[in-house]
């Protein structure tokens, strides 16, 4: 017999409508929790912030507007219409202020917004002005820190704006002890409390506060448990009915109680992820190993006859469309950063259990049968590997892959354990960890992460050598001398890593203000509930109660500031050939080249602006003139022509991502730089900053606030894609390019790191497809690469969605750590999807 | 003499190759081939002597000459990907028959490592050359043109009596072998003649499989990269569905037939 049951199950009618209904309208903004916050925290201005969380909590949980979908089985929704989202203004909201009118029709991510709603918020927003993390944050910062951000050397904007999130909670231990037994050990803390304890006062509240959080959860549970049973009364159609009931009973049982089955168990989770969702505006909330907390009541269904596989497989269907209904408004900036209205909630199948075994179940097959059926973005699906990862999983899983949708992405237990282990992770608990976000890796139920906490341009700092320290005139870096000063190569790279360390100490600063200013602004009493050690120590996260705490800001554009530095050395210090005088000529005009449609747009607009403030006489024609100037590049033919010769001979220097040891080895170094600096801050909840290595879709509009570099690349331009060399310039095939990026040092980059690769479908026809397919993603193991993941589609299909939009509605690819629905993608994102190159076989 | 010093001429290497035996592979082009078929897609390959081709632009060498000891590290880079998917390396051309005193030493080079190795190979040599090759020597893919000597020397310049005799001599020697069939329209791609082909692998001892190669444009450039005509100028590609009705007239002979490698 085989060790498990990899049979697919067929798609049931419901799951098909359930998609249907999902995607039938444009995603909106509802006002419902931000005006009940409001109207609690203005009755408890005179309590401490954490009892104000709860009681605003527990004021939202008992009044907003609840649902149940046509044809769900599993309950829960944030908001009346699917897939829409909530406003949450403690954190910020100036933004969407500014914003409300241009939210509908904005390229990246757009929501509508009614005018009943936009009054709504128009009359709340005033009473936050000044009371918000983000403002707070900018209270705490050092000057030299916020110079930094308005020059874009790094964009710590995910927490600044928003709330946290990037946690897995104990899940488990809801589903297995229910709510009350949770309440009850808090109750027991709170009475043995001493009056005398020198915390006693915070500890008392934060008990307290926990206490009411829960609560106000079980009471919602009730709610649905009362509208379900309502609906069932009213309701005709006697299939539905029994449903309805049977979500009724569901509801009034969990997450209060332990869950009975499998089916209970379900929906106390879905309470859980749904109600931390709606505590804090956090992305990343990730249900981490549900395969392995979910398996004992999936088991014990099987093996007692009240459970089959199909149903099983239907409620797994559901939870995964139920990841796609909650949904996210960013700022317009960040929504391009984080492109595809997602809220990274990462879930994680196989791997290995604490005690080193391979932990794949029967349920890690229904997990892929989950994404094949919904073919949505959420869950982000991620599979841990390791050396003794059944080659049937793996099969299973390329499979998934080869349907295109970007899913599942590949991590390397055999690199990451020991990677966390070196953070002070203990082995057992680094054994059990899940991936979080996009691709970083924590132990679950204990860690506050922080992950995602900045991104940092690794080009920036390199710019600021040749400009010595000057950003337009204003001085964002150090001065580390004129460029004619480095008379050999090694100095050279000695400045880049003097500009570089002062923007990652600046880096720090910016991101503990923020740390700082969560804790006292908004910790979270729910959470606090669900992460060890919170109850134990009696602080939420915010305050510094998770037993791992993190900071972990990821850097990009590893492969950008590799081939420039080698480009350098090459052509400046070995062959002689040309000068940094001569780079940074070219860097300056870039390349001779003009610049991009929408940046001739953007500077064509500024310089009429400024010839119209002089009062000089401005017609049509000269606007023009103007606008085809910088598309063409304002500089003289014989420049030109230099420019030319040198941006050949610079594409003619090898590069990274060809299996090239010298250069590979080069890029080694060029990581150590930013992630080995890193490793040397601390954050105020007491934990360590450690370093990612990856940009999520950052690397698009963030290239677009980057100069021409000494890479030859233009300006405003991409950077390149997570630790991947940069499109096109990988030529010797996967293989050498997957070889490349082995060499990194991924396990210092112990916040994760990711490698994107785009493939043919025809790479993966076949049994025997399938199987080198497997083989290949191994061999990047062996050699301690830390993840892939993959796009598989065809470059025609691309092309064609862009002309026709309306037919690929549902077209995923995988943008960066995540997947995303392709036409919900800025045309420039959408551009670099389809450039990134194409491994064919 | 240390075979490791055994030096010869090659013109490409093709990592990550899937089409072209077991697993991943890496595949070495060696320079040199007796055959001249009309629609060869590295004509680069055919003459042993260095040439220069345009590409892109650009003139580009080709042919390189290299010792085993030299070519090794090109090889091993990819040592992870052929163990875990049982991969190897695969000498194709050119023909790789041409070059007996350093052809075998790669593949016994490669056993050495523990590598599968393989050849693509018109089947055009002596027997007492290819046998320097069996020792080491896993897989074969021999491609079969036609079953007629004439028409096989009018489209490909030699006559086809050695090769069906090697074909015969392989598969007894016991060595996997695949046999292949290039299908060329107005050579070789009627149903009848593919019958013929596929009905002569069948009647060798060992042989299992059989795969048609459809016709492509994509050395057409080349030929003109080196000032060279294109016989087949003009010839269009097969449609998927053609190729699949010859798909099935190869199958009736009861071998595992495919189209593509």
């Amino acid at each position: 017999m085989k060790k498990y049951n990899t049979q697919n199950i067929q798609k049931t009618d419901r799951i098909a409508k359930l998609l249907d209904d999902l995607f039938a309208k444009m995603p909106e903004i509802e006002s419902d929790r931000a005006v009940l916050l409001t109207e609690s925290y203005m009755q408890t201005e005179d309590k401490p912030i954490v009892m104000r969380r709860a009681l605003a909590f527990s004021h939202i949980l008992h009044n907003i507007p609840i649902t149940i979908r046509d044809n769900e089985l599993i309950v829960g929704s944030s908001t009346k219409a699917p897939r829409s989202c909530q406003v949450y203004p403690e954190f910020s909201f100036e933004w969407l202020e500014g914003e409300l009118d241009t939210v509908a029709t904005r390229e990246a991510d757009p929501f509508y917004v009614s005018e009943e709603t936009k009054s709504e918020l128009r009359r709340i927003f005033p009473y936050w002005k000044g009371r918000t993390t983000s403002e707070l944050a900018t209270a705490y910062m050092a000057e030299p820190a916020k110079t930094a951000i308005d020059h874009n050397m790094f964009t710590p904007g995910n927490y600044f704006y928003n709330g946290v999130g990037h946690f897995t909670v104990k899940y488990d231990e809801v589903i297995n002890c229910g709510l009350n037994s949770i309440i009850a050990r808090i109750q027991e803390k709170l009475d043995a409390l001493p009056v005398s304890d020198p915390d006693y006062s915070q500890k008392h509240e934060f008990y307290e506060a926990a206490i009411i959080s829960c609560n106000a959860v079980i009471d919602y549970s009730k709610r649905y448990a009362e509208l379900a049973m309502e609906m069932a009364n009213n309701c005709t159609d006697s299939i539905r009915k029994r449903e309805l009931m049977c979500i009724a009973k569901n509801c009034a049982r969990v997450p209060q109680y332990p869950a009975d089955d499998f089916y209970e168990a379900c929906q106390s989770f879905w309470f859980i992820q749904q109600l931390i969702q709606l505590e804090s505006s956090g992305h990343s909330i990730s249900p981490g190993r549900f395969d392995q907390y979910m398996y004992p009541l999936y088991k014990k269904g099987i093996y007692d006859g009240t459970l089959t596989r199909e149903f099983a497989q239907e409620l797994l269907d559901c939870i995964w469309i139920k990841f796609n209904d909650l949904n996210k408004c960013r700022d317009a900036a960040s929504a391009e950063g984080f492109a595809g209205y997602s809220l990274f909630q990462n879930l994680c199948a196989g791997g290995q259990t604490k005690e080193g075994k391979d932990a794949v179940n029967d349920l890690s097959f229904l997990c892929i049968g989950a994404s094949m059926h919904t073919l949505l973005p959420a869950p982000s699906f991620s599979v841990r590997i390791w050396n003794g990862t059944p080659n049937e999983f793996m099969i299973k899983c390329a499979e998934l892959t080869r349907t295109g949708i970007g899913l599942p992405a590949y991590y390397n237990d055999e690199i990451i354990i020991p990677s966390l282990m070196s953070r002070g992770v203990t082995l057992e608990d680094a054994r059990n960890y899940s991936i979080i976000g996009c691709v970083e890796p924590q132990s679950p139920g204990k860690t506050h992460g922080w992950h995602d906490a900045a991104f940092f341009n690794m080009l920036r700092p390199l710019e600021l050598v040749f400009s010595n320290g000057y950003d337009n005139d204003v001085k964002v870096g150090l001065e580390t001398g004129d460029i004619s000063s480095f008379t050999t190569f090694e100095d050279f790279v000695a400045a880049y890593k003097k500009q570089s360390d002062y923007q990652v100490s600046l880096l720090v600063n910016a991101n503990n203000a923020i740390d700082v200013a969560h804790g006292e602004r908004c910790p979270l009493p729910f959470v606090a509930c669900l992460v060890d050690d919170c109850i134990e120590v009696g602080k939420t996260m915010e305050q510094g109660g998770a037993h791992y705490n993190f900071t972990g800001p990821q850097g990009f554009g590893i492969a950008n500031v590799t081939d420039a530095l080698y480009a350098i050395k090459t052509l400046v210090y070995d062959q002689k050939k040309y000068t940094l005088e001569d780079f940074k000529e070219a860097m300056n005009l870039n390349f001779g080249h003009g610049l991009t449609e929408k940046f001739a747009k953007r500077s064509t607009e500024a310089v009429v602006k400024t010839l119209i403030q002089e009062g000089r006489d401005i017609d049509e024609n000269i606007i023009a003139e103007i606008y085809k100037m910088l598309l063409e590049g304002v500089c003289t033919n014989e420049q030109k022509e230099k420019f030319k010769l040198l941006h050949n001979d610079i594409d003619s220097v090898p590069k990274y991502g060809n299996d090239i040891e010298e250069i590979d080895l080069m890029a080694r170094d060029v990581a150590y730089i930013y992630t080995k600096e890193m490793e040397k801050y601390k954050n105020p909840r007491g934990g360590m900053f450690q370093a990612g290595l990856y940009p999520v879709s950052a690397n698009v509009p963030l290239g677009e606030q980057t100069g021409a570099t000494p890479d030859g690349r233009y300006a405003n331009t991409p950077i390149a894609d997570g630790v991947g060399p940069r499109g096109g310039y990988d030529v010797l095939g996967p293989t050498a390019a997957a070889n490349s990026v082995a060499k990194l040092d991924h396990s210092v980059a112990s916040n994760g790191t990711l490698y994107n690769q785009k493939f043919h479908p025809s790479a993966l026809s076949g049994v025997a497809g399938l199987q080198k397919f497997v083989s290949y993603i191994r061999a990047f193991f062996d050699q301690k690469g830390m993840h892939m993941q993959f796009n598989v589609v065809d470059r025609d299909t691309l092309l064609d969605a862009q002309k026709h939009p309306e037919k690929y509605k549902s077209l995923v690819v995988r943008v960066a750590g995540y997947s995303a629905l392709f036409t919900t993608l800025s045309r420039s994102l959408q551009d670099d999807i389809i450039a990134r190159t194409e491994q064919t076989f | 003499m240390d075979y490791l010093k055994a030096k010869g001429r090659i013109f490409d290497i093709q990592r990550y190759s899937i089409h072209d035996g077991p697993g991943i592979r890496t595949i070495v082009f060696l320079k040199g081939c007796p055959l001249r078929c009309r629609w060869c897609c590295n004509p680069e390959g055919q003459n042993y002597k260095v040439e220069y081709m345009r590409v892109n632009g650009e003139m580009k060498q080709y042919g390189e000459d290299i010792t085993v000891e030299e070519l090794l590290p090109k090889l091993i880079c990819d040592e992870f990907y052929f163990r875990r998917s049982g991969g190897g390396v695969t000498l194709s051309g050119g023909e790789c028959l041409t070059q007996p005193d350093f052809a075998p030493h790669i593949l016994h080079a490669c056993k050495d490592l523990g590598y599968n190795t393989a050849i693509e190979t018109t089947g055009f040599s002596t027997w007492e050359n290819i046998e320097k090759y069996l020792p080491y020597l896993d897989y074969v893919l021999q491609d079969i043109k036609h079953i007629n000597s004439q028409k096989h020397k009018e489209f490909c310049g030699v006559e086809n009596e050695i090769i069906l005799k090697n074909a015969y001599r392989f598969a007894q020697s016991g060595v996997d072998l695949t046999i292949r069939v290039p299908v060329i329209p107005g050579f070789n791609n009627t149903p009848e003649e593919i019958a013929d082909i596929a009905a002569f692998a069948a009647s060798l001892p060992n042989v299992k499989n059989l795969h048609l190669l459809p016709y492509h444009r994509l050395g057409e450039g080349k030929y003109e990269g080196l000032g060279r005509e294109y016989l087949l100028h003009g010839i269009e590609p097969m449609d998927k569905n053609y190729m699949n009705s010859l798909l099935d007239v190869a199958k009736k002979s009861g071998l595992q037939c495919q189209i593509g490698g």
